[in-house]
């Protein structure tokens, strides 16, 4: 029997090894999969390259992660926001590496690591700081600059809903990078909303196919990451 | 030489209304964060448009009622938004598909700098110690069809935006149309930065005193 359901956010993030790289869906707080983040915190492991559209805000979530220092390297396309504390303070001390990357390089590069190709040109960062130094190469008389697939280690995903299989829907804006994410890493780790018996998704509505998910844990309320940094929540509390 | 005289010109509501007018029926639309965002009050009635926002969703709506957003219906700018009837949502992958792909029409961005040939700057003054952050900007005026710019004419600081060359890191080269600013309306075009329309009160002199880089006045030519 194929069974992808794990018990606790702990447990689906156990095999998180120091130096992993690890993608973590989200925009802003929308997707981002705060439980299995602060299992993680929990877990400890160190030295992770974060690949993910923003780092985070208040104490909390992947704010949280980077302030325990579990992360020495960040790629995303926006580091700051009205919360956002952590990273710009251990930027400016020079204590974490940012790769900054387009949105939708970021997006397409994730995307081609899961579907086997290893670069692409784009025209996005063309004749720009972000891309200088950047293999290029013209075509139709236009200049594309050449990008890279990235991989990762573990991916963590947040849901709305989930069966044992891996099939996945999402909710609403919180989609995002989740289903690019999904099919990225050697191990997909899902929070779900809910857990559906099989065939309680209509296959014609499936987002992500559960060949792309490896473990899903079911967090019936996921914290509202918004919430606790009104209330100047710190993890680990 | 800004003070007294900038009371005439358009406010920012007027200044979007004149972005808005430009907007056709049908279009597709992404709108960047800040100013721009006031575009899609102004549209006239009798035009649908069909708002794009890069974080997954087509068809976005007005904000919601203070208090009854919902974190996971965001826009761009990650402030809580509503989704119209036929809307839809999606990944960010099929996202800038729809941005570098060319299908979506217009977008409407804030800027820092836009020089005479259309290089515009709108994501990072350069300075050392600030954090770099571009979001989906370069992909936005590689991919999108048309790029209108709005934004004051000056800086708060009194200096001219349109300028010949930008200084600060570019975020694309040669990719801005039209420009909308409380004292003018300027199309980019390969002879140069062409006037459209001057706001009220506003004359070609007191433009020019006003822009860093050459403009060029032929209403005949300009006025479609």
């Amino acid at each position: 029997m194929i069974n992808k359901i794990v018990d606790s956010p702990g447990r689906a993030v156990g095999d998180i090894f120091d130096g992993a790289i690890v993608m973590i869906g989200g925009f802003g707080e929308a997707g981002s999969p705060i439980e299995l983040i602060h299992a993680l915190i929990d877990h400890g492991a160190r030295n992770l390259t974060v690949v993910s559209n923003n780092t985070g805000s208040g104490h909390v979530g992947l704010a949280a992660l980077i302030e325990n220092r579990q992360v020495s390297r960040m790629i995303c396309s926006f580091p700051r926001t009205t919360n956002s504390k952590v990273f710009p303070e251990l930027y400016k001390r020079g204590e974490i590496e940012l790769e900054l990357v387009p949105q939708g390089t970021l997006a397409e590069r994730i995307r081609a690591g899961g579907a086997g190709i290893p670069a692409f040109y784009t025209p996005a960062s063309v004749d720009t700081p972000l891309g200088e130094g950047k293999e290029s190469r013209v075509f139709g008389g236009r200049k594309y600059v050449m990008e890279l697939a990235i991989r990762a280690d573990f991916s963590l995903v947040k849901c709305k809903a989930a069966d044992r299989y891996g099939n996945l829907v999402y909710n609403k804006t919180a989609r995002n990078f989740g289903p690019v994410m999904c099919t990225a890493a050697d191990s997909t780790i899902v929070q779900a909303r809910e857990i559906v018996e099989l065939g309680g998704i209509d296959p014609e509505t499936v987002v992500t196919p559960g060949i792309f998910v490896n473990k899903v844990v079911e967090v019936i309320n996921p914290a509202d990451e918004s919430r606790l940094v009104a209330e100047n929540r710190i993890y680990p509390w | 030489m800004v003070g007294k005289e900038s009371k005439t010109g358009w406010d920012v509501v007027e200044m979007a209304a004149n972005v808005a007018a430009d907007i056709h029926n049908g279009a597709y639309v992404n709108l960047g964060i800040g100013m721009p965002e006031l575009v899609a009050g102004q549209v006239p009635e009798g035009r649908e448009v069909i708002y794009h926002t890069e974080n997954g969703l087509l068809g976005m709506g007005p904000p919601p009622p203070e208090g009854n957003g919902d974190p996971e219906l965001i826009n761009a700018g990650k402030k809580c938004v509503t989704a119209i009837p036929g809307a839809c949502y999606f990944h960010h992958a099929d996202s800038f598909t729809m941005i570098r792909g060319r299908h979506i029409d217009i977008c409407v961005l804030g800027a820092l700098q836009v020089s005479e040939n259309g290089d515009l700057a709108n994501w990072s003054t350069g300075e050392p110690g600030a954090i770099p952050a571009v979001g989906g900007a370069m992909d936005l005026v590689a991919g999108v069809r048309t790029i209108y710019v709005i934004s004051r004419h000056l800086t708060k600081k009194g200096e001219p935006k349109i300028v010949r060359n930008c200084t600060f890191p570019l975020t694309g080269k040669q990719v801005v149309d039209r420009i909308y600013t409380d004292m003018a309306i300027i199309d980019v075009k390969k002879e140069g930065l062409l006037v459209r329309k001057l706001a009220p009160g506003i004359n070609a002199d007191y433009l020019r005193q006003n822009t860093g880089a050459d403009l060029i006045f032929n209403f005949n030519c300009g006025n479609k």
